[in-house]
């Protein structure tokens, strides 16, 4: 939808994202960060109207991880705060429509997770309907192979527009200082990669990573005080689908499509509108091709300059990432439109999509 | 400005120990269904779904919402999962009132659930953490010493608990949907029971149940055309307040937190004598002594009162002036993720005049609470019959 209110990305902080942080626990992991957000704009978490944040319990094998971050935000005096089980990108939807209320006019928003505290791809298997499908063990990228071969199927794209992706991912993610797998590759030489589950070759998975992301939103004047050119949110939406993997169509992404129209990044003959910049949540390679058709994104957008979820894939954290590296090219001046996608559950089965700008939608108000 | 936002229908499961007749699937549309009914609405009129439940390793489903997307008729919707410890029925309810609030939808399905008999929630939560203090066994042997503190500052009589444990268990009798209905529950079979962390006994604590709640919160233009046949209950005020679960002189008696909550609360609904001006209340009491900790944090009473107005009978449902909990409470249903919302949703119930044989005469005012963590989480509205 679009806001009543103008809302904007005005700070954005990460941690490096790593595949094994052994050394800091989650607070510890996300305490700098928090610093780092806050310093950016020189505020203190007690300038803040609400906090949100996002995380998953099974990362780290015990409940309530996320009632220890508040050691890293320094919850006292007590704060107006809410939890998310879900990507961090969820938790500043849920911000960004508390802003709409004009009580509050700033939010932080934060989300972590140490995904080498466990066997992530038996976690994530736990996703599934614990009746029917858990218990066969598909892991995620079984699954992801699944889809990739359908798509494949369509005519569409074949293994070699994977390893296309996979190629600039890394070498666009040899400029971004937080990123995990870097490298330049040509896609010669990423198709000589074994299958790990046919058709998807080591290159087309994203890497597990130990990382913690933090967001500071401001409405109106507020956010024109606190950054130069602030990333306004001219609209965002998600939409989930089915569970069931067998009555979707895996080779596209309906709800990716259904929240961009709503985040209006879809002119009215469907086309994709155009944006400078996208920063796709896609974990799987061919993952990123769906969503490019589902946007309508043209070939002369610039798809994941951070080099994506296939650089760094913090689970509960990418998504966040994703609308501060997109937010991040408009503050620094690199772009005036860009958009953000986020995702969730097996397949693309959720789906975020998130419009910013360096001018709030309908310009003047607020 | 906030746009005005009621609640316009209302579901609850039947709760059991063991609800091996349904799927966690089947839980969830059991309540979802009922607050559809209750709204005179089908899944379509739903624009978005917003659903919470405590710790994933009580049903062993990492992030549940993903599989219960269809159950719950979410598909194509936006869907938002909430998780804020015991508090999450309450913070659920309000991240959900805040959609309809913010404007951005005027029609939203509210579930929470658990369903503990799918695994054992005391040892679930007792999972060491490296450099952690342990929570010891279960949620009972945190409270248990906080609830020392109070009656050793309160100079409170030991009896207290038991008045609370009988009064709820009494009052769940009158409630078809609650867990326990223990038809000869007496102030000496409380007090007999054995005793699990000292002053707790038995019977004293929350069961662990199998069940959900689900809520229709809509707008004022849907809730003035609303079919349902009753009255929308209008949110009044609400608020969610967190602090850190420990540090050093942090009260955990009369936590900061839900004080602030409490008044945030009040400050919206225009309330300045809680005790006078709230005709009913729904308080998360697991654990007896909560009750009169309860009454004190959310200002009822001066500071160390709390167990005069327990011991007096001002919280019964028969003959009380302020009567609380007469669902029940958590003490007799406690489907952890849901249990904060049951709080929220009987309090709906109370201001609609649907609660049956424990509906209080003449409800202009209910207040809804719910807490959680360390009592560190704190979720609660006030709904009120009248529009604000």
């Amino acid at each position: 939808m679009a806001p009543r209110r103008p809302v904007a990305v005005v700070s954005f902080a990460q941690s490096h994202s790593v595949r094994r942080e052994e050394e800091h626990n989650d607070v510890e992991m996300l305490q700098p960060v928090i610093v780092d957000v806050f310093q950016k704009v020189g505020l203190t978490k007690d300038d803040m109207g609400f906090v949100c944040s996002g995380s998953c319990d099974y990362l780290v094998g015990a409940p309530f991880s996320f009632v220890a971050a508040l050691d890293a935000v320094g919850a006292w005096p007590p704060m107006r705060e809410s939890h998310v089980e879900m990507d961090g990108a969820f938790a500043l939807y849920e911000a960004w429509t508390q802003l709409q209320e004009d009580d509050i006019d700033t939010a932080l928003v934060y989300s972590f997770g140490r995904s080498s505290m466990s066997e992530l791809g038996r976690v994530l298997t736990l996703q599934l309907d614990p009746y029917y499908l858990a218990p066969l063990w598909p892991d995620p990228v079984a699954l992801a192979a699944l889809q990739a071969q359908a798509l494949i199927d369509t005519g569409r794209y074949g293994e070699a527009d994977f390893a296309a992706v996979a190629s600039r991912s890394r070498r666009q993610a040899r400029s971004n200082p937080h990123a995990q797998v870097t490298g330049d590759h040509s896609v010669e030489e990423l198709m000589a990669d074994d299958y790990v589950v046919a058709p998807l070759r080591r290159h087309t998975l994203p890497p597990i990573t130990d990382g913690a992301t933090a967001v500071i939103l401001a409405a109106g004047d507020r956010a024109r005080e606190l950054c130069e050119r602030p990333a306004w949110i001219t609209g965002m939406d998600h939409r989930i689908e089915t569970h069931a993997l067998g009555a979707r169509d895996l080779t596209t992404s309906s709800t990716t499509r259904q929240a961009a129209a709503a985040a209006g990044l879809l002119d009215g003959e469907g086309e994709g509108a155009a944006v400078e910049v996208a920063e796709l949540h896609a974990p799987f390679a061919h993952q990123e091709l769906i969503l490019r058709d589902a946007l309508g994104l043209a070939d002369t957008v610039a798809v994941n300059p951070s080099g994506g979820a296939l650089a760094a894939n913090g689970v509960m954290v990418a998504g966040l990432v994703r609308i501060g590296e997109a937010a991040s090219r408009i503050m620094d001046g690199t772009a005036t439109t860009a958009l953000a996608h986020a995702t969730s559950g097996p397949c693309l089965q959720q789906n975020l999509v998130c419009a910013l700008a360096a001018e709030p939608a309908g310009a003047g108000r607020g | 400005m906030a746009e005005r936002t009621a609640v316009i229908g209302v579901g609850q499961t039947h709760h059991r120990a063991k609800r091996e007749d349904v799927s966690i699937a089947g839980l969830v549309r059991e309540a979802a269904v009922r607050a559809l009914e209750d709204a005179g609405m089908g899944w379509s009129d739903i624009d978005a779904v917003v659903i919470g439940k405590a710790p994933d390793m009580f049903e062993g489903v990492v992030m549940p919402e993903l599989y219960l997307a269809p159950a719950l008729g979410a598909v194509g919707k936006p869907m938002i999962r909430v998780h804020t410890a015991g508090s999450v029925g309450g913070s659920t309810a309000l991240v959900a009132a805040h959609l309809v609030a913010s404007g951005t939808h005027e029609r939203v399905l509210t579930v929470a659930f658990e369903k503990q008999s799918d695994s054992d929630a005391m040892w679930a939560l007792s999972i060491p953490q490296p450099f952690s203090a342990p929570l010891l066994a279960g949620a009972g042997g945190y409270f248990a010493p906080i609830i020392r503190a109070y009656m050793r500052r309160s100079g409170a009589p030991d009896h207290i608990g038991i008045v609370v444990a009988v009064k709820d268990r009494k009052q769940a009798l009158l409630n078809p949907y609650a867990h326990l209905h223990i038809e000869d529950i007496s102030y000496e079979m409380v007090r007999d029971s054995i005793m699990l962390w000292d002053p707790v006994r038995y019977l004293e604590t929350c069961p662990s149940s199998d069940g959900a709640a689900a809520m229709v919160l809509a707008s004022e233009r849907v809730a003035e055309g609303s079919s349902s046949p009753h009255p929308p209950a209008w949110i009044h005020g609400m608020a969610m307040r967190s602090e850190p679960t420990m540090f050093a002189g942090r009260d955990q008696v009369n936590p900061k937190a839900g004080q602030e909550c409490a008044a945030d609360v009040y400050a919206q609904a225009g309330i300045t004598d809680p005790r006078a001006e709230i005709d009913v209340a729904e308080v998360y009491v697991p654990f007896s002594w909560y009750e009169p900790m309860w009454l004190e944090n959310l200002g009822f009473c001066p500071e160390g009162e709390g167990w005069k107005l327990t011991d007096a009978g001002a919280t019964a449902l028969d003959g009380g002036d302020i009567p609380w909990n007469c669902s029940g409470g958590v003490l007799s249903t406690n489907p952890i993720g849901a249990s904060g919302m049951l709080r929220f949703l009987e309090a709906a119930l109370q201001v609609r005049g649907q609660a049956g044989a424990h509906q209080v005469e003449t409800v202009r005012r209910a207040l809804g609470q719910a807490y959680g963590g360390g009592s560190q989480f704190f979720a609660m509205w006030v709904l009120g019959a009248d529009k604000p």
